[in-house]
């Protein structure tokens, strides 16, 4: 791949302002995040780290529109975050593309959505198909390519709508170790070309340390922001800054942190849709 | 699990079964034995009805028969197709459609189609519509159900993602709820196809003048023995190719369905 471009964000920030969530429903409902203030500087890529439950799912989720903060207020560019938009794209954990619909028409759905004509919004996703390395998959299904394939495509639906803000809640999570990696320098890659602020949900050190400007450390539930961790490495990185002293220092800080706050058992874990199982059908035929 | 292997003497066992499975009717049609519980000795042979069968084909009343028997079965199915599937999407998407449409149809439901002959022949002055209206009962609650479980089974995420996206209230709903619900409606719609033959059967015995189901009962009224079993051939034929068309009409809709790695 080419060299990163130098590029100067101008829009996607970020404003936080004592924003408290709760999820669930009724008697079952809980405090998810609470009171949580942080600013994001635009073009700035900032990980959310933090153990299992601990709410960083469910802030992503409030980020995107999909949540609504039970407190406090939420801006991305001045404006308050009211329901979801192609401005903050979301990638999830497992892949959401359409079983339906072939890569190409997948990646072009947003552009279907704003009323784009065929060969045009066809011609944009071919573009963003070679960025993601994958140009001979266009005519595939989703169900025909691997894991770490269908993440790429998702990203590169996301990226269509040219957001200001790419909220990943853990998108390598489910991949093996070096596809993972794989999808890391490939993240590194096109966010450099795209200069879009990036909100990465991942509960891996390495991963954090490897990727981010920022990492935001929270606590256990309800998640707070216990640490705010700027990373001095420079870029581009490359496989070989996870062997430095620096990196070994930082992880050995980082996982104290997580250590310190561990709850006694793990909680599980939370959506940016919400508490898990909410979704359980109700059909009384 | 154990592996199927494909084996090129494969169809000997099941031919076999079927062989064996006509000899024993053969048998029991020309011994006639008195069973107490069961008596044979007015079924007919295998021969018997294999020429009653061939007489039926080269005769104009096969044809008249089944014509209408299908126009009824397609007739009473396309308004439940069109009426379950509507249902049911409103039901699993709305919940104002859940609140005021389901109760009364889960009144509805547990009546057998069947149940409802006598007060469709009071309802509808034409024999003719009675009887697309039982075959309709019969098709609407299996393509109703499946519809909406389709709907309820779509992944909340996949909504989530259209909206993201930029899609709004119809288009998630074209988009996103129609097809993914979509393998569910077709599986509906082949057990509702299986329903409807049994109904409108049913229903052609009780108020029919022409159809496969009136010819198997009226050839019992005439003592055409060999020809009830005919008629019952040629409904289980119906029933399963008209079932075998919906499904290869749906993977024909769905091509994803079938795409594998």
């Amino acid at each position: 791949m080419n060299a990163p471009l130098p590029l100067v964000a101008t829009a996607g920030r970020i404003a936080l302002d004592r924003v408290s969530i709760r999820v669930g429903h009724g008697p079952d409902a809980f405090a998810a995040v609470e009171e949580v203030t942080l600013d994001i500087a635009p073009g700035e890529f900032v990980c959310l780290l933090g153990p299992s439950g601990c709410g960083k799912s469910t802030l992503l989720g409030a980020l995107a529109g999909h949540l609504a903060p039970s407190a406090g207020t939420l801006r991305v560019d001045g404006a308050d975050v009211a329901g979801p938009s192609p401005e903050r794209g979301l990638v999830f954990q497992h892949h959401t593309l359409f079983p339906w619909r072939r890569v190409i028409d997948n990646v072009a759905f947003g552009l279907k959505m704003r009323g784009e004509p065929r060969a045009a919004r066809h011609a944009a996703a071919r573009e963003l198909l070679a960025l993601v390395g994958l140009d001979g998959f266009a005519q595939r299904y989703p169900s025909q390519l691997s894991g770490g394939m269908q993440q790429r495509v998702e990203i590169a639906r996301v990226l269509l709508g040219q957001p200001r803000v790419l909220l990943m809640d853990e998108p390598f999570g489910a991949l093996d170790a070096l596809t993972r990696l794989k999808m890391q320098q490939l993240l590194l890659d096109v966010w450099s070309r795209f200069g879009t602020t990036v909100v990465f949900v991942t509960h891996d050190i390495d991963e954090a340390l490897f990727l981010a400007d920022r990492i935001l450390v929270m606590s256990p539930r309800p998640g707070r922001i216990v640490e705010d961790l700027r990373l001095p490495f420079a870029r581009p990185r490359d496989a070989a800054l996870s062997t430095t002293a620096d990196f070994a220092a930082l992880k050995r800080h980082c996982l104290a942190l997580l250590h310190h706050d561990a709850p006694a058992q793990p909680l599980p874990r939370l959506t940016p849709l919400g508490a898990p199982d909410v979704h359980a059908l109700q059909f009384a035929i | 699990m154990r592996v199927l292997r494909p084996n090129p003497v494969a169809w000997v066992l099941p031919a076999a079964s079927l062989l064996a499975s006509v000899l024993l009717w053969q048998l029991l049609a020309s011994a006639r034995p008195h069973l107490g519980l069961i008596d044979f000795a007015n079924a007919p042979s295998p021969r018997e009805v294999l020429d009653a069968g061939w007489t039926l084909l080269q005769s104009p009343k096969l044809l008249f028969h089944l014509g209408h028997s299908l126009w009824r079965v397609f007739a009473g199915f396309a308004a439940a197709a069109v009426a379950g599937i509507a249902l049911g999407l409103a039901i699993g998407r709305f919940g104002w459609a859940r609140g005021t449409l389901l109760p009364p149809l889960e009144v509805l439901r547990p009546i057998p189609a069947v149940a409802w002959i006598p007060l469709s022949v009071l309802l509808f002055p034409s024999s003719e519509v009675s009887m697309m209206f039982i075959t309709f009962i019969g098709a609407l609650f299996p393509i109703l159900l499946a519809t909406v479980h389709g709907v309820e089974g779509v992944d909340a995420r996949l909504v989530a993602s259209a909206r993201s996206l930029g899609a709004r209230r119809w288009r998630v709903f074209a988009e996103v709820i129609v097809p993914g619900a979509a393998p569910a409606i077709v599986t509906g719609l082949a057990i509702g196809m299986g329903t409807c033959w049994f109904c409108l059967v049913t229903a052609e015995m009780i108020s029919g003048q022409f159809g496969i189901g009136y010819y198997t009962w009226e050839s019992y009224t005439l003592q055409n023995y060999p020809n009830i079993v005919v008629g019952m051939l040629l409904i289980g034929v119906l029933g399963m190719g008209s079932s075998a068309l919906i499904r290869a009409l749906g993977r024909l809709a769905m091509p994803w369905q079938g795409a594998a790695r």
